[in-house]
């Protein structure tokens, strides 16, 4: 295992990207994920890859489609308002079975918002955000660290289920720097051959990317096709961290960089004595609905946390679904919330309680 | 018997849906002659419109995508740069190349993308049943200019060919009509150089027909191709706007 380097979040997502194989890049500038498309810029030709500053996010998108259907390892990157572009062609992805890799360093909307991090783009991210019946795999790290892992990760899922993948990160993941190592490299001709892809029809009857289906009937099988996949995701993807939750009366639900600073509240609350666990979802879609379920069965309450005005919040109470009340702390528009602000509203729930 | 016209082989042997007397079964054929005669089916990828024409990946005997609406270029760029030994082309009508999609093309042709555009130019938009283009022409009544098009309110039709041809990499740019036999002979050529200009890594290439949609047009197609000749052709001068060479033939 190669020695640990200091790296910012962005810059270490886009490394990520080349070492799983990852030669083609399309993304157009926005705050605060610049470092990873200059990255990728810098980057890329040393490999023989192709970084291309796209005219817009819409452009890039439909680039990742070409390049994605065309058989390769593609990669995009944005921030919310560019996010919010891309959903034409995301959905497009998703129903033509392509496979992807986005990230979104979220900051705080709605319209242009501001430059701060935020994770107001839960909702977007996880439902769908795009026309039609569709679901992305979502993954939200807490570290660089985790970041990497993940979006090496997301390229394997990504062409294991011909889905697009998001890394939904937001401005703190993106500019803060961490060491970081990473779990090996794959090289693009390593990777299993497509045989779906549109390369040219030498031999064989030809391919077609698309998504049309004017017979409704024929629609219809598409999008069961694509809810079978969404199954199979929810029984084989989920991914959840849990911390001193087996014997948790209050639970603090968090994700990304929102868990990292509501653990330090949980620590202090259980330095003092109060039996408190936090639930930490890392995929997002599928959501870890049986762990946050089976927690409410034994916990007084839950509180979940997070970036924006109650958006995970919606999952939390489907899975809790009645078995203990769920509150919710958050702070929006870049406002971070802090882990004292965290630690008072836990300990005034608390207090309700007894 | 003579065979006059054998099914090329770049195309499926299947009936288009096309109306009866639409230019754009005739330009399909002459791509497919082409691909044909440079034999270069087995490498080539096309990217077809949201228009009319969406469903072209059911007649081209070759690998294709289907791209949302204006983006073909943008998508082909992402095939061109993953493959760019192959042949890729796309396929689009003027609402979705000169409206929706006009910054695609626009970027295309400036960064001299190693691709081919066939660009129909029916002066309407067809599949959504007749509405105003930004190719329609001025006084030409649509759904949407239901008192014919109005400059002062709608503008004037983009001369699309004209407005690339201030690109250094676009290499290749014709405008060419299919209102009679002699045009469609200069069409097929033009499409040939296109895909030439593509074969010998030139840069962009583009070529621009003017077409009919006669049921749009309220018209029967020999009115239609008559229509294209007296209205169009004024409007939209028929010729070479720019060849690798440097040369133009007007
Ligand atoms: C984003 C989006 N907007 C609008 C449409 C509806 N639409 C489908 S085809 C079309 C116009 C096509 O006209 P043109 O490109 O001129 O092609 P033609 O049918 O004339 O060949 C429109 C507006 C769509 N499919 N997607
Ligand atoms: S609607 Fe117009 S463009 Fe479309 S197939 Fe019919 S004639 Fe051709
Ligand atoms: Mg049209």
């Amino acid at each position: 295992m190669a020695d640990k380097i200091l790296m910012k979040g962005n810059e270490a997502i886009a490394e990520a990207g080349i070492k799983a194989g990852c030669r083609f890049f399309f993304g157009y500038p926005i705050t605060p994920q610049n470092e990873l498309p200059a990255y990728m810029a810098r980057r890329l030709p040393m490999e023989d890859g192709v970084f291309l500053q796209a005219e817009s996010e819409v452009a890039a998108i439909n680039m990742v489609y070409g390049a994605a259907g065309a058989g390769a390892r593609v990669m995009t990157s944005s921030s919310s308002p560019g996010i919010s572009l891309k959903q034409e062609g995301i959905s497009y992805m998703a129903g033509s079975e392509l496979p992807g890799v986005i990230v979104n360093i979220i900051r705080g909307g709605p319209g242009l918002g501001g430059i701060q991090p935020a994770q107001s783009d839960y909702l977007q991210a996880t439902k769908g955000g795009g026309h039609g019946d569709y679901r992305l795999l979502v993954l939200a790290p807490q570290s660089v660290q985790e970041a990497v892992d993940l979006t090496m990760e997301a390229f394997d899922l990504a062409d294991k289920y011909r889905n697009p993948v998001m890394i939904l990160g937001d401005g703190m993941i993106g500019q803060m720097m961490e060491p970081v190592e990473f779990p090996g490299e794959t090289s693009p001709e390593e990777l299993p051959k497509k045989e779906w892809a549109t390369v040219g029809n030498e031999g064989r009857k030809a391919n077609i990317i698309n998504s049309l289906s004017l017979q409704a009937e024929k629609l219809e099988e598409l999008n069961l096709r694509l809810q079978k996949k969404y199954k199979q995701m929810q029984e084989e993807e989920v991914r959840v961290e849990t911390t001193k939750t087996e014997d948790a009366e209050y639970v603090i639900v968090a994700f990304g960089s929102m868990a990292r600073i509501a653990l330090s509240a949980v620590e202090r609350a259980r330095e003092e004595g109060i039996k408190v666990g936090l639930i930490r979802p890392i995929s997002l879609f599928p959501y870890p609905e049986q762990v946050v379920g089976k927690v409410a069965e034994q916990a007084k309450f839950m509180l979940t946390v997070e970036m924006n005005c109650g958006q995970m919040l919606e999952d939390v109470r489907l899975a809790v679904n009645g078995r203990c009340p769920v509150y919710f702390y958050g702070r929006t528009g870049g406002v971070v919330p802090t882990s004292q602000e965290i630690y008072e509203k836990l300990m005034e729930l608390v207090r309700g309680e007894k | 018997m003579k065979v006059v016209a054998k099914r090329p082989r770049a195309l499926m042997d299947k009936p288009t849906h096309y109306c009866p007397g639409c230019t754009h079964g005739i330009t399909h054929r002459l791509v497919a002659e082409v691909i044909d005669e440079m034999d270069i089916r087995e490498k080539t990828i096309g990217v077809a419109p949201v228009g009319c024409a969406v469903l072209a990946y059911e007649y081209f005997d070759c690998d294709f995508q289907q791209a949302a609406h204006g983006r073909a270029p943008a998508v082909a760029t992402g095939i061109k740069r993953v493959l760019p030994e192959n042949f890729v082309f796309t396929y689009q009508g003027d609402g979705d190349l000169a409206s929706i999609g006009t910054a695609e093309i626009v970027h295309a042709a400036m960064r001299g993308e190693n691709i081919t555009t066939i660009f129909i130019n029916n002066a309407i938009y067809g599949m959504t049943g007749g509405q105003m283009a930004p190719t329609t022409m001025i006084g030409q009544k649509t759904t949407t200019s239901p008192y014919g098009r109005d400059s002062k309110s709608a503008g004037e039709p983009i001369r699309v060919v004209e407005m690339l041809s201030t690109f250094s990499r676009a290499a290749y740019l014709a405008r060419v009509g299919l209102f009679n036999n002699k045009e469609i002979k200069k069409a097929k050529k033009a499409i040939r150089k296109a895909f030439e200009t593509q074969k010998a890594g030139q840069g962009f290439s583009l070529v621009e027909l003017l077409s009919t949609c006669p049921t749009n047009w309220g018209m029967n197609p020999a009115e239609a191709l008559d229509w294209v000749e007296s209205n169009m052709v004024p409007y939209y001068p028929l010729g070479e706007y720019k060849t690798p060479e440097g040369g133009e033939d007007r």
